[in-house]
């Protein structure tokens, strides 16, 4: 039978050219031990009440069931970790139990205990949305993240921060935009977007000789939020890039991006 | 101008229609739900002085993030081998899938030609600073465990990575895709050793035609759950 904690740190050999790495494993070590330390009455306790729960060595499906702990008998939970959780018998066995099977342990009250998993209704209610896309800006690479916040599950605006990798030029591209979606509940959700913003190029010296330029931007765009899992969803969207510049000629650009986002 | 004033418009229009398509959510105009009705009997003779017991459940801790930091070797192709070091932030969604961005730095030795030619330098010592950083997509292949000895068993996931970034090097950003797969030791369940093998590959015309480079990257890595 095998334990997986085991609080032993056997000593790693560090290669001493870089100071930078002492330092860093020093900052993390003090963050860690910095960590408060819980005691053992504060941690969630839950009563066995399906015939047995299964303790894994892991957090997956894929690593093995050491310990089976009995009905009637409660188990402490130490931590969570994706869908997985730490808990503690109470002959001191601490192994690894999947939503599934917490879900049918009861609270010491008797009550059936909840736990708070994002759903599809989270993907259309939550407030806040992060993410991260690339794709295609003109024929140059685009890499994208933005910051969403719903205003209602209609409308949200968005910030979005761009790097942009061409062949020709690079740049960077901050906008602002609202986003309309008609029908928020869909697991495929589709969307219109516009909003406004600044584009700032630098054109490559060794082909060009061009100024740096930062020209303001407005867009108009339209694409899908796709539900994938938990607080987990992919979006692809199309933009059409108007950049106001100095000269005579408006310049368009039109930018295809994929990605996924968390909502929270 | 004209068209400036027209986006202008057309986002005032779209905030003030798709308002209204949700005012009953963002003014609470709409049907009004009616309040509850009053749950106090009539003719309740006995209150019954029972006090609930009330049970304030601690927080779980939730682990589902991973950072920490690297230190490796890292050929950069055409200018050597030298120390790359780096920081990493994880985030786990489920059980096999992660995201994770990575920023990294290493410094680009010489080129043969500029070995041979004695003083000619094709890029600048600054230029030669190489730092990337990356977005992946990682997926956790082969979970398993390693036994030490007769009473101590650890976790370990063997996983592989794929995504995007941008790399500064010789005076210019570069697109990168990055691939690679990598080893985690699980010492405890929150504090873990990485190794690492991972390959940068970016379009370069430094040295006359353009070329897709690879760089490869091999590190040993520390990092801690959160």
């Amino acid at each position: 039978m095998s334990e997986p904690s085991i609080t032993t740190t056997p000593s790693t050999p560090l290669p001493t050219k870089s100071a930078w790495f002492g330092c860093l494993v020093a900052v993390v070590l003090q963050i860690f031990l910095a960590a408060p330390v819980q005691a053992d009455d504060d941690y969630r306790s839950v009563a066995i009440a399906d015939p047995y729960l299964e303790m894994r060595t892991g957090p997956g499906d894929g690593y093995p069931i050491f310990h089976v702990v009995d009905r009637g008998e409660s188990v402490d939970i130490l931590m969570q970790r994706t869908d997985w959780y730490l808990v503690r018998a109470a002959n001191g066995k601490e192994g690894w139990v999947d939503r599934a099977q917490m879900e049918l342990t009861l609270q010491p009250d008797g009550d059936q205990v909840s736990f708070e998993q994002a759903k599809i209704d989270d993907f259309t209610n939550a407030k806040w949305e992060t993410g991260i896309l690339a794709g295609d800006f003109g024929g140059a690479n685009i890499i994208s993240l933005y910051g969403g916040y719903s205003l209602n599950p209609y409308v949200s605006l968005e910030v979005w921060g761009s790097q942009i990798l061409g062949n020709f030029s690079n740049g960077w591209m901050g906008s602002v935009n609202v986003v309309h979606e008609a029908w928020p509940d869909w697991r495929v959700s589709p969307f219109f977007t516009l909003g406004a913003g600044v584009i700032h190029t630098e054109p490559k010296s060794t082909i060009i000789q061009g100024e740096d330029r930062t020209d303001q931007i407005g867009h108009v765009g339209a694409g899908f939020r796709i539900y994938a899992t938990r607080r987990f969803l992919l979006r692809a969207e199309y933009k059409s890039y108007v950049v106001f510049t100095s000269r005579d000629e408006n310049e368009e650009v039109e930018e295809w991006k994929v990605g996924f986002a968390f909502f929270f | 101008m004209e068209s400036r004033f027209r986006v202008l418009f057309l986002i005032v229009a779209m905030i003030s229609l798709s308002g209204c398509a949700a005012t009953k959510n963002l003014f609470g105009f709409g049907d009004k739900e009616a309040p509850p009705p009053t749950s106090e009997a009539p003719g309740q003779v006995i209150d019954p002085e029972v006090e609930r017991r009330e049970i304030k459940e601690p927080a779980i801790d939730r682990e589902d993030f991973e950072i920490g930091g690297y230190v490796g070797i890292m050929s950069v192709e055409d200018f050597g081998t030298d120390v790359v070091y780096g920081v990493r932030l994880a985030y786990h969604i489920t059980a096999g899938f992660f995201v994770e961005g990575t920023v990294g730095q290493t410094e680009a030795g010489l080129t043969s030609f500029e070995e041979l030619s004695g003083g000619a330098r094709l890029i600048t010592d600054s230029e030669r600073t190489f730092t990337y950083y990356n977005l992946n997509l990682g997926y956790n292949i082969l979970p398993g465990e390693v036994f030490i000895g007769e009473g101590r068993a650890y976790n370990t996931n063997l996983y592989l990575i794929a995504g995007l970034g941008s790399t500064r090097f010789a005076g210019d950003d570069r697109f990168t895709v990055n691939v690679g797969a990598g080893y985690r030791f699980l010492l405890t369940d929150s504090i873990a050793l990485h190794l690492d093998f991972r390959d940068h590959l970016f379009d370069i015309d430094l040295l006359g035609e353009e070329k897709t480079a690879h760089n490869l990257e091999g590190h040993l890595g520390f990092t801690v759950f959160f």
